[in-house]
Parts: structure tokens; C-alpha cells; sequence
């Protein structure tokens, strides 16, 4: 039996379009950050929420072996849910500093919030427009990016901190 | 004297909106390359999400400051890495999506040319 050319040409190109099919379908289509570990975060200045002249900058980070950068908001309902995993993280660990970052946020609301639920922050920086959550890479809150002294980002955690990831933090940081 | 002062600021008038809407041309393109990270199959200029408002923010402040397209696109995708462009650059992971139509391209010209060949070679016979 004779087979031309181009019928095997057509039967490899099906088989390679199946195979690519096959591939896309494995592969999953939604964002995640997992690239964004191992990139540095840079060029940024977080004023407090409370007072105007006080901010802290890159080289403020640097001084923590470990830092736990937390987006959260008042009206954000899983934030309330996290918040016990960085009060333990904050009391009980002296690796690691905190630092909040309220977003989109009254500050009446936000300081009402830590009134009421206790504040794990060693400090508390305002984005009242959102343009630092673009500096950090986040997309919805709450979110969490880990960070050593050198501001590489270790681990981001993306929606509210649970038992896990609370634990796996603590490994990072053993 | 006044017909000139009405002359110019009829002028400035002119030039400003003219400025505008070139901005706001170049703002809705890089709008329109940029993927809503929290809304499936939408670009930044077609959400109204919280995300989508904050990047268009973002965009706007950059090209205030004179920045380029280039460089606002370099400045996401170092914070939210390639996905958040609609047209990623050549690497090694895309090569693929880049070189595959060229691929399809000529692999349909050999087939087609076979084709052609062997009808003809048919004929003569």
C-alpha cells in the first residue's frame, strides 16, 4: 500500500494540533502570582495612617530579617477572618515585623476595625487611592506578600491568611 | 485688539482639546492591552472593577509624567509578570504562539504543493 506525502503531513499536523489542544487544556488559564517569587520589591514610600510625616521606605524593610506586608480594609469581610493568624504572627514572633496597608479605606473605619479586632501591625500605611497596591503587585484584598531583608518576596498569599498558610509562614521563617 | 485676544483663546481652546483627546487616545490603547487580572476575558479598557479602576489610574498618573508606553507595560508586568499584557513578548515559553502560524503557514504550502504535483503528475500520465 502506497502512502503519499501529504497525507502524512496532514495526519502528523493533526496529531501536533491535538497535542497542543491537549497541552491547553491542562493548563490553567487563571492569574496567579507564583512567578512574582524571587522578584524584588522596590521604589516605594507608605505614609501612616495617622500622621502625614511619618512613612517608611525600602530601607526601613531592610532593617527586618522578615516582613509580612498586609493589604486590609475595613470593609473587607475575609480581612476579619485573617486577622487572628497575624495577631499570633506579630505576638509571637520576633523574626518577623508586620506592616498594614489599609486600602480604599476611611480612617476612621480602619481605626475603628483595629480597635476592635486588635492591632498585629508594627505599622500602618494608608493607600487611599489604591496606587500602592499597584506597586506591590496586588489585584484584591486581602492580600499578603512575605518578604526578607533584601525585599525579595518569599511567599504571597492571595485572599485571607488561614491555618496553612499561617503555619507555612512560620516555616519560611524558622 | 479684542477680535486678537478672542483669536487666541479661541486658538488655546482648540489646541488643549486637540492634546486631550490624543491622551485620551493613547490612554484607552494601553487600556486595551492590558488583561483584567479579576474579571475573565476583559480587558482594563472594558471592566468597571475595583482592580481595573486602580490600573487605569496608575496608567494615567505614568503617562502624565511623560513615561512611554513601553515603559508603563515594563513597569506591570514587573509587578503582575507577563499575563497582564495581551501581547506577551518572545520568550522561551511562547516561542511557540509566536512562530506556530508561520509553522501551520508553511506546512499548508508543502501540503498544497504535493497536492499540486501529484494532480499534475496524474494529468500527464
Amino acid at each position: 500500500m502506497k502512502i503519499s506525502i501529504s497525507k502524512i503531513i496532514i495526519f502528523i499536523f493533526i496529531i501536533f494540533s491535538l497535542f497542543i489542544f491537549w497541552q491547553g487544556l491542562k493548563k490553567n488559564n487563571s492569574y496567579d502570582t507564583k512567578s512574582l517569587i524571587g522578584s524584588r520589591i522596590s521604589n516605594f514610600e507608605l505614609i501612616e495612617i495617622n500622621n502625614d510625616d511619618q512613612y517608611i521606605s525600602e530601607k526601613d524593610l531592610k532593617k527586618n530579617k522578615f516582613t509580612l506586608i498586609n493589604f486590609f480594609a475595613s470593609w473587607c469581610s475575609p480581612c476579619r477572618a485573617e486577622h487572628k493568624y497575624l495577631l499570633n504572627l506579630s505576638g509571637k514572633n520576633k523574626k518577623i515585623k508586620i506592616i498594614g496597608i489599609n486600602f480604599k479605606d476611611k480612617k476612621k473605619n480602619a481605626n475603628n476595625f483595629l480597635k476592635e479586632l486588635g492591632n498585629p501591625y508594627n505599622f500602618v500605611g494608608r493607600d487611599l487611592k489604591g496606587r500602592n497596591s499597584i506597586l506591590f503587585g496586588i489585584y484584591g484584598i486581602p492580600e499578603s506578600i512575605l518578604v526578607d531583608n533584601n525585599l525579595i518576596i518569599i511567599k504571597k498569599i492571595v485572599g485571607p491568611i488561614d491555618e496553612t498558610q499561617y503555619d507555612e509562614i512560620l516555616q519560611l521563617i524558622k | 485688539m479684542k477680535i486678537k485676544f478672542f483669536l487666541f483663546i479661541i486658538c488655546v481652546l482648540i489646541t488643549t482639546s486637540i492634546h486631550t483627546s490624543e491622551n485620551q487616545i493613547k490612554l484607552l490603547e494601553v487600556y486595551k492591552n492590558l488583561r483584567c487580572l479579576v474579571c475573565q476575558g476583559q480587558s482594563i479598557a472594558d471592566s468597571n472593577s475595583d482592580f481595573a479602576a486602580t490600573i487605569k489610574l496608575v496608567v494615567q498618573d505614568q503617562l502624565n509624567e511623560g513615561k512611554t508606553e513601553a515603559e508603563i507595560y515594563n513597569f506591570l508586568i514587573s509587578k503582575y509578570g507577563e499575563w497582564i499584557v495581551y501581547q506577551p513578548s518572545l520568550n522561551k515559553n511562547n516561542f511557540l504562539l509566536w512562530f506556530l502560524p508561520y509553522l501551520i503557514f508553511a506546512v499548508g504550502g508543502l501540503v498544497l504543493f504535493f497536492i499540486i504535483q501529484k494532480s499534475r503528475h496524474n494529468k500527464d500520465n
